[in-house]
């Protein structure tokens, strides 16, 4: 067979890493923002939770900054600046990796 | 200032659901690559550990009845030891996975005491509904970390384990100190 034609088989791991990049990583940089939407949808649902919005109600400090919906968005925006990013990168250079090996 | 119930059981599903979100995405990336940063390893028993010293907080500010000081008690006891076990695993310093055993008890306990401290009937008010809506999901859901105790790569017990603290905290957040089971719908409360 003629060398410039033929290619190696790729390995089993390889052809692994490919398929599975995607959606991985995909997962892990959904899963924050979804949790972002949530607590949106939430606060929209569910207005009066948010004292903000509504400052003549009055109340303390815990009914305007603890409130679900708040909470939900702080959560997923914890999640989507602080861990995230770290796992998508480290993913990456996993796969980058397994394609060398 | 003291924080009202439902404030202090906001708080915690905030950090429930940080916990869930944290173990699906190790779920998801796989063991090895989420613990390639020494950080990210230490995280979960990190969190267990400063939930269960929150819970202290709880317990010496929770002191209207004996039944929720003992509970609260219960609780901060069993996050502890959890946290210190899961800690240990990340360090090195136990490597049995039979190990998850510890958990498992944690949970179970925690349901029990979920259980045993709430007074009312399922149907009295939202909180009392809850309190036996979460008891009895803590005892069901113990079940998996004793099933990763057993069988160590089994993926049902890891997603089970890691979605009991996302069904944690929406259970949490549902809580309210006084109102109806489901809202405006009624049911129970005052």
């Amino acid at each position: 067979m003629n060398s410039d034609v033929a290619t190696s088989i790729p390995s089993e791991r390889e052809r692994q890493g490919i398929e599975r990049r995607p959606w991985r990583a995909l997962v892990v940089q959904l899963l924050g923002p979804i949790t972002i939407v949530g607590g949106l949808v939430w606060g929209v649902a569910q207005p009066y939770r948010i004292l903000i919005l509504d400052r003549g109600r009055g109340g303390d400090l815990y009914d305007y900054v603890f409130q679900g919906p708040l909470l939900v968005i702080v959560v997923g925006l914890a999640f989507t600046l602080l861990v995230a990013p770290g796992l998508v990168q480290d993913l990456a250079s996993e796969e980058r990796r397994g394609s060398q090996s | 200032m003291v924080p009202r119930a439902e404030t202090a059981h906001w708080i915690a599903a905030s950090v429930a659901l940080f916990v869930g979100l944290v173990l699906i995405a190790e779920l998801v990336v796989g063991h090895d690559v989420f613990h390639r940063r020494r950080w990210r390893a230490y995280l979960f028993p990190s969190l267990v550990i400063a939930s269960s010293v929150l819970l202290w907080v709880i317990t010496i500010l929770s002191t209207f009845s004996t039944m929720h000081l003992l509970a609260h008690a219960v609780w901060a006891q069993a996050a502890l030891a959890a946290g210190a076990v899961e800690l240990a695993l990340v360090r090195g310093k136990l490597s049995r996975p039979t190990w998850a055993l510890v958990p498992a008890a944690a949970l179970l306990v925690s349901g029990i005491a979920f259980l045993v401290h709430e007074p009312n009937p399922w149907l009295y008010s939202r909180s009392a509904f809850l309190h036996h809506a979460i008891g009895w999901m803590l005892v069901v859901v113990s079940l998996f970390p004793l099933g990763r105790a057993i069988q160590l790569g089994r993926l049902a017990w890891r997603t089970g384990y890691a979605l009991t603290f996302v069904l944690l905290a929406v259970l949490l957040f549902a809580d309210r100190d006084a109102a109806p089971i489901f809202g405006r719908f009624g049911l129970g409360g005052p």
